[in-house]
């Protein structure tokens, strides 16, 4: 038996410590630290798990990739008769069938990317119960398979843009920013539900109804110049406003990129994702108890 | 040698009695009946069946372990062995107490982690390696090493759902037995697997320890224990009994199980094997026998003894009962010959039980009842579906045979046979 005193000496001066790093293991209360250092090093973990997701995704499916040009398609198609034709949604001068996509584009990679990883951690327990790795690795390897999708509809827009006559100006080049800052979104509030619902399992079934409002509460279908000027501060808080017109001013060169809803669309993501993180960290210690 | 792992008084306790995860419903309606039941308890009322109740997985272990060394860890099942490894492991949090832990922890608390059934052999060797902990350099320097380890060359990109289990495991395993970690924990995954294949598993652990790395084996096999551990922790209901060299530590474990148990003075179930002796079942489609020996220190008169079968998901999975057994006082053994047990390979655990007069309903009087140590191996070929759970509990051989009674093409009708030994799709 050792000694009480032998077993506290500080880690930097424990014995296997000549050479190797040591790791406390002990009991955990209050806030967890991010440790994000730890995350980088596990990034090609990232990487092959995204790789997984991506491979599993298309050969899974029948129709494979075609997934990623039939959905925005026929979303867009639906639009464009029920709000463009019939509703006489105006869409600020644009045809209305680029306006939608070029909306739906950024949105449906979100809410693939918010479902997948509010689905993640429960999707495969042995993940969880069998090895190793930071947990956070999982809902962000979801988030990322989206991205594959979004790189082929991407291209049905550029092709729709030119059936339409239209080119993208200078401001195009700001599109990574926008895509980030939809997929930041999909992560700050992934995060939070992928921990949620490793306890309650009503997460499953929140999310078809979430992703709907949430949509309505987007300007997807209609532009953000309908939306009466006192509802707009209200509106900025959805991060999603800011990429939606953030993708339609790169893109389309429509409106501008009013910098104070951007900046409270980052400001909002910057909050929820800290707080999914911590939050995440904190419960990720007794995912392998309960899932 | 140095120290790379030092526990102190680790413990972990968990919640029992109530459902773990819970609908954000009934999270509601506790919230709100909180008071209540504050209320209520404050009156001395008896708290809800289960709530609150807890149980200590493991308590109070301290112990170290030094670089190179391979620890084994034994006891029974359910004693705290799987939960010390997983604290170890980072898997699940201690509750008290501390670990420091020098380099990198590999564990393999399961093979084949993160495989997919439609994923080929070379896309789940890399993904199962990288989620194991292996570096995209280390598995790209390692891969024709892994393959040819398990003997996969030719189906390399064959999804792994077209393989036969047998080739599954060995994949799996080869991936694991190219993890290079500064300390390998090891969960009980030797248990499956051809024995051949076992041994070349076992042979590439001790070249890992000879490299100045660290292993900790958790297994049921004693041999196995015997053979590769200097030393062995011994664990029982959460705490460590004993630590030390690997002889002493099988043997105070042996004895526990043997003579202790509750057993007084009285008669007991002493040991049992198979009708060679061993503990091994290598056919399961041949008649075998299941030895127990008893001493009696009284006599049994219409007695019913009962011989019951478990797997490793806790299934019974056969059982056979005997009466009326009429035996005098002294040493006997009771023989029970099975013509056949087509079971899947794995572990299992037998439970001997003997009652006096009769069994339990009509009053008989348990004389002993024993969790038969060692655990029964069966170490045959699987013969059902390649994905072990879908395999079931049965190991059997079937066939297939297909007939196309109509066909709007001009072509004669077919027929075909296939059998499900070896996956026809895999030498195609």
């Amino acid at each position: 038996m050792m000694s009480q005193d032998a077993l506290a000496i500080p880690a930097d001066r424990f014995d296997g410590a000549r050479e190797l790093p040591v790791r406390r293991i002990q009991p955990v209360h209050g806030l967890v630290p991010l440790e994000l250092d730890e995350l980088w090093d596990y990034r090609e973990l990232l990487y092959f798990l995204m790789w997984r997701q991506v491979k599993i995704r298309y050969k899974q499916t029948a129709l494979g990739i075609a997934w990623a040009i039939i959905q925005p398609l026929f979303t867009m198609l639906i639009f464009s008769v029920v709000f463009g034709r019939f509703g006489r949604v105006p869409s600020d001068g644009v045809p209305y069938p680029v306006f939608a996509f070029c909306a739906l584009l950024p949105w449906q990679l979100f809410s693939f990317a918010l479902t997948e990883s509010a689905n993640s951690v429960i999707a495969d327990p042995r993940l969880i119960t069998k090895v190793y790795f930071p947990r956070l690795i999982i809902p962000m390897a979801a988030i990322c398979v989206g991205l594959a999708d979004f790189a082929v509809a991407f291209l049905v827009l550029l092709a729709l843009m030119f059936y339409y006559g239209m080119l993208p100006t200078v401001a195009v080049l700001t599109l990574p920013l926008w895509t980030l800052l939809a997929i930041a979104t999909a992560l700050a509030v992934g995060v939070w539900l992928s921990a949620v619902n490793v306890r309650y399992r009503d997460v499953r079934y929140t999310l078809p109804f979430l992703s709907q409002l949430w949509l309505f509460a987007t300007p997807v279908a209609y532009p953000l110049s309908i939306v009466p000027p006192q509802w707009r501060p209200v509106f900025a808080l959805n991060p999603m406003v800011g990429v939606v017109e953030g993708f339609r001013w790169a893109l389309l060169g429509h409106g501008s990129a009013p910098p104070a809803a951007i900046a409270v669309s980052a400001a909002v993501v910057l909050v929820v994702l800290t707080g999914g993180l911590y939050y995440f960290r904190r419960t990720e210690l007794t995912f392998a108890d309960m899932v | 040698m140095t120290a790379v792992i030092r526990a102190h008084e680790l413990g972990k306790e968990y919640r029992i009695g109530s459902r773990v995860y819970m609908s954000a419903r009934e999270s509601l309606t506790r919230a709100i009946a909180a008071p209540a039941r504050l209320f209520r308890r404050g009156h001395g009322a008896r708290r809800g069946a289960g709530e609150g109740e807890t149980i200590w997985a493991v308590k109070d272990a301290s112990f170290e372990v030094h670089d190179g060394e391979i620890v084994g860890i034994i006891g029974r099942n359910g004693s705290g062995k799987s939960t010390l490894l997983k604290m170890l492991s980072r898997i699940t949090a201690p509750t008290t107490g501390y670990a420091q832990v020098a380099g990198r922890v590999g564990s393999l608390l399961e093979i084949g982690t993160g495989f997919h059934q439609d994923l080929s052999g070379r896309e789940n060797i890399i993904v199962n390696g990288a989620i194991l902990g292996m570096k995209r350099r280390e598995i790209d320097r390692k891969f024709d090493e892994i393959v040819a380890f398990a003997g996969v060359e030719p189906f390399l990109d064959t999804p792994v759902k077209h393989y036969s289990s047998g080739m599954q495991v060995r994949l799996a395993f080869a991936v694991a037995a190219h993890l290079q970690p500064n300390i390998l924990l090891v969960d009980e995954v030797l248990a499956v697997g051809d024995i051949e294949f076992q041994r070349r598993c076992l042979g590439k652990m001790k070249d890992v320890s000879n490299e100045g790395r660290t292993v900790i084996l958790v297994s049921h096999h004693m041999n196995q224990i015997r053979r590769l551990c200097q030393s062995a922790m011994w664990i029982d209901g959460g705490r460590i009994r004993y630590i030390g060299p690997v002889g002493e530590a099988i043997r105070r474990y042996e004895h526990d199980v043997t003579s202790g148990d509750g057993h007084d003075a009285g008669a007991h179930f002493t040991r049992w094997e198979l009708g060679d002796g061993g503990h091994t079942l290598t056919h399961t489609d041949r008649p075998f026998t299941i030895r127990v020996h008893l001493h009696l220190v009284e006599h049994v008169v219409g007695g019913h003894y009962t011989v019951g079968l478990t797997n490793n998901r806790d299934v019974v999975v056969a059982g056979w009962a005997f009466e009326p057994v009429s035996l005098g006082k002294g040493r006997h053994t009771l023989d029970v010959t099975v013509p056949q047990l087509p079971l899947q390979p794995g572990t299992y655990q037998l439970t001997f039980s003997l009652f006096n007069g009769g069994n339990k309903l009509a009053g008989g009087v348990l004389v002993d009842n024993w969790t038969g140590v060692p655990l029964l191996n069966i170490d045959v070929v699987p013969l059902g579906h390649g994905q072990d759970a879908l395999a079931g509990v049965l190991n059997l051989h079937a066939t297939l045979e297909s007939r196309t009674l109509e066909t709007p093409a001009l072509r004669p009708l077919e027929s075909a046979t296939y059998s499900s030994k070896t996956p026809s799709t895999i030498r195609a």
